[in-house]
């Protein structure tokens, strides 16, 4: 790993300003994608700015949802009374990711902006527009350096808004509960603080695969909102993946669904594994409303996301997986 | 605003101190430095094992104040001021008549074949005390599913499951 300097940051504005201070410089929270991507030199910060002491951790109720700080760990997140009660599904897909000990040290932030990747991603003898971006990236005279992945293996590949500079997927179960959920995230940088709707804050790779997100390299995540939806309901986190546990997914789907008399009166679906970002279309949701709950209902609602599909070479099999999983967690989430 | 912690400059060791099964222990580190390679390298506690140094297969799992963590990916500096346990300081210190004690979850490993090598071992007792400790061990498929962060590449995983599962029925976790 090359070496860096180390800053230790108290309070936020410390931290925004401490990374502010030389070029180069990432913040770390539980290290547990960033000390990984570091050992592969994938990333190579100067400075490392850690903001695990920061007072962020807290979990508490807000204008009737919930706040939950960035630094708040994963398994304290899934473990919380307060989510559990109001937001099972987020509990769900937290459980669902990494292992026990990953998620001890997983915060949320650094959920978020665990990087949307692939192996290629990983191996630096290997082209790829997201760790080596073309030199004019954004510019019309953009060259892509190349994609290991498009003519290469791509069976954990994206099949949803991929462009042809990225194919890679978001790996996060997070995200995508939290994109069923409306989550806001809370930011704050030297130009003051803002909040970002969580559909808009991951991207797709366009000609700038580089961007996972929104954020500014100078902003600081502070939280994560949760409204809180006007009526009950329930929800669930289906993950497929090559082995019970320990795995990222293949598809995964994060379904809520308010039925009254057998008829939807509210429906919320995103999925993970398939995009570059968790993929959730509320004009498809808006169609299903006053719609029985049903099988027929489901599958077309299902065929409706999963529309443009495009596959790779090697993961054709996700479009009708997808379509499965999708139907089965609304099943699940209707009987 | 002037920050409280002074920056570290890259080459420079910076003098740390860190907390191991209740010890105190005061070294030079570089801030790439992880907690595995230290407490292997430098501590002389060579228990916690380097399996895939990336997260993936638990050999290095310890605890931090009292939570399983990757100590692979963890960095030492980063670690200052917290209770850091490894698989040596598991056990309950001094002797029993002449023998040294075992932590029971560790006897369990001994008398259900929960080992082959013995790489893994250190990682999986680690979890294992923490499945336990946590209430995850209410039946073989809670403590496959909160054990998934240890890899067994000689697949013990029969004897795992069956020692951590003798320790829940005794109730004699430490
Ligand atoms: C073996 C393995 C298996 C995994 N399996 C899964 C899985 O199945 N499902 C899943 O969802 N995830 C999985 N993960 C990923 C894991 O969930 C993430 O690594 C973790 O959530 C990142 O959080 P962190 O706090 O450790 O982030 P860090 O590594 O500390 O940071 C990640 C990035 O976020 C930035 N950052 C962190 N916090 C903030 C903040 N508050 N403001 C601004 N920037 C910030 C950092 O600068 C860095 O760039 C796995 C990881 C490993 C190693
Ligand atoms: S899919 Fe994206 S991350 Fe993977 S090699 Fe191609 S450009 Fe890189
Ligand atoms: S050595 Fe740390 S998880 Fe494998
Ligand atoms: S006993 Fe050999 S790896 Fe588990």
């Amino acid at each position: 790993m090359k070496s860096f300097s180390y800053a230790q940051a108290t309070k936020p504005a410390d931290a925004v300003q401490l990374l502010g201070a030389q070029p180069q410089s990432k913040f770390i929270a539980g290290g547990t994608n960033l000390v990984d991507l570091m050992k592969y030199a994938v990333e190579n910060p100067d400075r490392l700015v850690d903001i695990s002491h920061l007072d962020l951790a807290k979990i508490e109720p807000a204008n009737g949802g919930l706040r939950i700080g960035a630094l708040a760990r994963n398994s304290d997140v899934a473990a919380n009374a307060l989510v559990q009660k109001q937001f099972p599904l987020l509990a769900e897909a937290l459980l669902a990711g990494a292992s026990p000990q990953l998620r001890n040290m997983a915060t949320m932030g650094g959920n978020l902006l665990q990087r949307t990747r692939c192996n290629y991603f990983y191996d630096v003898s290997q082209p790829c527009n997201k760790r080596t971006p073309g030199r004019d990236a954004g510019d019309a005279a953009f060259r892509p350096t190349g994609c290991g992945a498009i003519g290469g293996y791509n069976r954990i590949h994206a099949i949803l808004g991929s462009s042809e500079s990225c194919i890679a997927t978001n790996p996060s179960d997070m995200n995508v509960a939290l994109a069923a959920l409306d989550a806001v995230v809370q930011v704050t940088g030297p130009n003051g603080s803002r909040s970002i709707p969580i559909l808009e804050f991951h991207r797709l790779p366009g000609t700038t695969p580089q961007r996972d997100t929104v954020l500014e390299d100078n902003e600081l995540i502070t939280a994560i909102d949760l409204p809180t939806s006007a009526v009950g309901g329930k929800s669930h986190y289906l993950k497929v993946r090559d082995r019970a546990s320990y795995a990222f997914a293949l598809v995964s789907v994060a379904a809520r669904l308010v039925t009254q008399n057998g008829m939807i009166r509210e429906a919320r679906i995103a999925l993970g594994g398939v995009a570059h970002k968790p993929w959730r279309l509320p004009v498809v949701e808006q169609t299903m409303v006053g719609k029985p709950a049903t099988e027929a209902t489901f599958r077309t609602a299902a065929q409706a996301l999963l529309a443009g599909a495009k596959p790779h070479e090697h993961n054709a099999f996700k479009i009708q997986l997808a379509e499965n999983a999708i139907i089965r967690a609304l099943q699940t989430v209707s009987s | 605003m002037i920050p409280a912690e002074p920056a570290v400059d890259a080459t420079q060791k910076q003098a740390i101190t860190l907390k191991v099964n209740k010890k105190t222990y005061r070294l030079d580190a570089e801030p790439r430095e992880t907690l595995l390679d230290v407490l292997r390298e430098r501590l002389d506690l060579t228990g916690s094992k380097k399996g895939c140094d990336h997260g993936q297969c638990g050999a290095c799992t310890v605890h931090v104040d009292g939570r399983t963590a990757n100590a692979c990916l963890l960095l030492a500096v980063m670690q200052q001021g917290r209770e850091i346990t490894t698989i040596e300081g598991l056990a309950p210190a001094g002797k029993t008549n002449g023998q040294e004690q075992l932590h029971p979850l560790q006897a369990a490993f001994v008398k259900h074949d929960g080992l082959q090598c013995g790489y893994c071992t250190p990682g999986q007792i680690m979890s294992g005390v923490a499945v336990l400790r946590d209430g995850h061990a209410d039946s073989p498929a809670d403590i496959r599913e909160w054990m998934s962060g240890n890899i067994c590449r000689c697949g013990a995983y029969a004897g795992i499951v069956a020692a951590i599962e003798s320790v829940k029925k005794g109730d004699t976790i430490g």
